[in-house]
């Protein structure tokens, strides 16, 4: 199953856990199933009026921060993380 | 040891146009002044729009009373917050994923119900002259209510600070948001403190148990400016259909046409904005200021309007980086390995939420492997513009306080600074402290190409002189972005593609094409196209154009590759799978008869089934981090603190450098900012909250009489995720060098410099205190 680390502001939803694995072929999926876990998790990541990630959440999966968000592909063994989007200069 | 030479570049792979260095093709304009900059743009009946500012850093607008301006004869408009769009303040993605409050961006244009900087846009007129514009303005009466300003950001989270904004809700999320507003009946008291976030791994407190050696120590910035030559400008027409173009001076068309769209009420369709040669941005071209102003002027004038900000405004009324507070403490083994490390950032915003801490808290401590570590960063409102972004927002203060704490731990465990990063830095598979395994990089490579120069190794005699080094990791960002490409019978080819070119990527861009298609970047001529003439181009920024528009052209070039492959299948009469193209000749793989170049073909277009027209849309991901090490040797004039720079070599990994020349000055360029970041630039700020150095005299950036030869040494250590290795190159150059100097002054009088800018006054303080014993 992916593995899914929590970031540190929002382990208090996980009773403290900082990684879980959870099933999911898509970054939607493992959000959707973290939800069912740990709810409340779905709502500090996912913007239901506009169906994406927060506005300032990237999303790294396997290291390289995914450009189409949701729609990521997950892969068994992949690591998944939910960071603060940088801005370049 | 490497040979000595000014720059060097240590490739491992070579083409035939890429990594060459032809002559920038808009290089002939530029210094002939034929190239067309914003303020250039001059129309038929164009009138021009100037700004009323606030003259106080915090005040209620109790009135405007614009009666007096509008009855001016040269006056044809008049604008307020009244005639802006009022969006939600709920923080909104754009269509093609840019992140903004246009509540907060509306607020900042022009201000609405209160001032909250001195220079906060208050009205706008536009007449016949800009002259004319500046008497009206004077005629225009605000009466304000002063409000005490918070210009400080420890001083901004106090809980009895005044309130910048008195409804900001405090955000601790996983993500940093543009900020964001308590809805109305939401008790909780507004605050200053924006968003807070944390990141840990490991066991810190472990971890510092298991250290012999802990340093831990404070550092703080201020507020200093990306000094750009162009100041912002913008003009706008409408058209009888209700569209709107914009010409402006940016780093995206498309954020220009985005954000105009919002803050005027059309849709996107409707703005046409064209991007105009840009006199540098660093950042801070990423937001705008003028041009949803300038368009409500011309649609109350009904004629074309040009808004241009002067030196000033540019200095007060446009974003400078942050100040900082940053408090690091990193502990290790006896013999060198970090064992843990935790720090706290503190970023002033200015007058809006959205800091750059989250670049300094992700990338501060990216270039190590430390098992155990916690960051925790705040975003917080003051009585300043809203910061906008600077070369690595975020990275260069917190390098400051990582690298100058890592100097002083290896004086404190007597070990070489290079050989104490090699001992502990970062590679592929080493996970970050923000969680995610570092992919491939390049760090070890410059450190090693550090220690084998003979700038590391040479002597440096004499009193009051030092040498320092320090490191800095940059993310590197990507986006969507589009090329398109015509072929000429003449075997010429055009290329629109999206990205404003700032640093010369319109040759680094082209020269991805040509080597794809195996035709001299010269046959190449790039144009950069709007916002209705090229799919939609994410900013240049990030050091990201290179790779992401770099990725476009060679895709687009891949696929006039395919065509033409098609056409000689065509007039050959055999299946494409037999032809092959090869450094710009398609040949057929068994009949060495069947042979055309690319001339021969592109002249054939017509009768082999029509205009031969390469295009790419992409949005390619791994953008790939890139790091680098700098060494300075630098004079400290006792009796005066004058500072000299004597030898100054940045080591950076570019993954491929696709024009050698162009990443040498990015990398020069960054430094040199770096130096006057270090030793002299700084925000000078009054009681009042006014800054009161604002112009060029005052304000000191180093020229060419401050700075030696910046010596570079590019390291190629190849990004797998792009076709030729690129990594961007434009950004982490800035990160180093405070902290390099700074480790270099201690090397020269024996004192630590922890705030910026060490400016003469800071560094004569410091001999004194030494002198009288004191810290």
């Amino acid at each position: 199953m992916p593995e899914v680390w929590i970031p540190t502001t929002m382990q208090s939803l996980t009773g403290g856990l900082q990684k879980v694995q959870i099933e999911g072929r898509t970054v939607r999926q493992v959000i959707n199933n973290l939800e069912r876990e740990f709810p409340g998790v779905k709502e500090i990541l996912y913007d239901e009026e506009e169906d994406d990630l927060q506005t300032g959440i990237a999303v790294i999966v396997d290291g390289e921060a995914s450009q189409i968000g949701l729609l990521e592909r997950v892969q068994e063994t992949s690591e998944v993380h939910f960071l603060p989007a940088i801005g370049g200069g | 040891m490497l040979d000595y030479k000014p720059n060097i570049v240590l490739s491992n792979q070579e083409y035939n146009v890429v990594g060459t260095r032809p002559v920038r093709p808009d290089g002939a304009d530029k210094v002939t002044g034929k190239a067309n900059y914003s303020a250039d743009i001059n129309l038929p009946g164009m009138i021009f729009g100037k700004m009323l500012r606030s003259p106080h850093a915090h005040a209620v607008i109790k009135s405007i009373d614009t009666s007096k301006a509008e009855a001016h004869p040269g006056v044809r408009a008049v604008v307020t917050s009244a005639d802006i769009q009022k969006p939600s303040g709920r923080a909104s993605e754009l269509a093609e994923g840019a992140m903004v409050n246009y509540k907060f961006l509306s607020n900042n244009v022009l201000a609405d119900g209160k001032v909250l900087y001195k220079g906060h846009a208050v009205a706008a007129v536009a007449a016949a002259s800009a002259h004319a514009a500046e008497e009206a303005l004077k005629l225009i009466e605000v009466e304000y209510e002063v409000l005490p300003p918070v210009m400080d950001g420890k001083e901004a989270m106090e809980e009895d600070s005044p309130l910048v904004h008195e409804r900001l809700a405090g955000m601790t999320t996983a993500a940093i948001r543009a900020g964001g507003v308590l809805d109305d009946d939401d008790p909780t008291r507004g605050t200053n403190i924006a968003n807070h976030f944390e990141f840990k791994l490991g066991e810190p407190d472990e971890g510092f148990k298991q250290a012999d050696v802990i340093v831990e120590k404070e550092v703080s910035t201020v507020a200093v400016h990306q000094g750009y030559i162009e100041p912002h400008c913008g003009t706008a027409q409408w058209h009888e259909d209700g569209s709107l173009t914009i010409w402006s001076s940016s780093q995206g068309q498309f954020t220009v046409r985005d954000y105009t769209a919002r803050l005027v009420g059309i849709p996107v369709s409707k703005v046409r904005a064209i991007p105009m040669e840009i006199g540098g941005g660093f950042g801070a071209k990423l937001t705008m200021y003028m041009e949803p102003v300038a368009a409500l002027l011309a649609r109350k004038a009904g004629a074309p309007v040009k808004m241009a900000m002067n030196r000033t405004e540019v200095f007060e009324a446009s974003g400078p980086t942050s100040g900082t507070y940053i408090s690091v403490k990193i502990g290790a083994t006896r013999d060198g390995k970090i064992t843990a490390a935790s720090s706290t950032l503190i970023f002033e915003a200015g007058a809006f939420p959205g800091s750059p801490v989250p670049g300094g808290a992700q990338c501060m401590m990216a270039a190590y492997d430390i098992p155990n570590a916690y960051i925790e960063g705040y975003d917080v409102v003051v009585n300043r513009p809203k910061t906008s972004a600077y070369r690595a927002p975020g990275s260069p203060a917190a390098a400051f306080a990582m690298e100058t704490a890592i100097d002083e731990l290896c004086e404190k465990l007597g070990m070489d600074p290079v050989d104490f990063r090699l001992l502990n830095s970062s590679k592929e598979g080493v996970r970050r402290v923000t969680g995610p395994l570092m992919p491939k990089v390049g760090f070890i490579e410059t450190l090693e190409a550090a220690k084998a120069h003979p700038h590391y190794s040479s002597s440096l005699e004499g009193p009051y002189r030092g040498r320092g080094i320090a490191s800095g990791f940059w993310g590197n960002n990507t986006g969507p972005s589009s090329a398109v490409a015509l072929v000429h019978p003449d075997g010429k080819i055009s290329m629109t593609e999206g990205s404003p070119d700032i640093g010369g990527t319109r040759a680094s861009v082209a020269q991805q094409m040509a080597e794809v298609l195996g035709v001299p970047m010269e046959d190449i001529n790039t144009q950069i196209g709007d916002t209705d003439s090229i799919g939609f181009t994410s900013n240049t920024g990030g050091s990201g154009v290179t790779f992401k528009t770099g990725f476009a052209a060679y895709t687009a070039a891949q696929d006039i590759k395919q065509q033409m492959i098609q056409r000689a299948a065509r007039i050959w009469d055999v299946d494409a799978e037999d032809v092959e193209y090869e450094n710009g000749t398609l040949q057929h793989k068994s009949d060495p008869e069947l042979r055309l170049t690319f001339q021969q073909l592109a002249a054939r277009q017509t009768p082999t089934g029509g205009p031969i027209v390469g295009r790419a849309g992409v949005n390619p991901g791994g953008a790939g981090p890139a790091l680098a090490t700098h060494i300075v040797d630098l004079e400290v004039d006792p009796d005066t603190g004058k500072v000299t720079i004597l030898r100054y070599t940045a080591l950076q990994d570019a993954g491929k450098a696709i024009h050698p020349s162009y990443v040498e000055g990015q990398i020069q360029g960054g430094v040199a900012q770096g130096i006057g970041w270090a030793l002299n630039e700084e925000y000078f700020i009054n009681d009042q909250g006014h800054m009161v150095n604002s112009s060029y005299l005052d304000y000191r950036m180093p020229t060419s009489l401050d700075l030696p030869m910046i010596d570079t040494v590019v390291v190629e250590v190849a990004n797998p995720n792009h076709p030729f290795g690129v990594r961007g190159v434009g950004e982490v150059c800035i990160v180093p060098p405070m902290a390099a100097i700074s480790n270099a002054l201690y090397n020269a009088i024996g004192v630590r410099l922890n705030s910026l800018p060490m400016n003469p006054g800071a560094i004569l303080e410091a001999l004194w205190n030494k002198e009288n014993g004191s810290k």
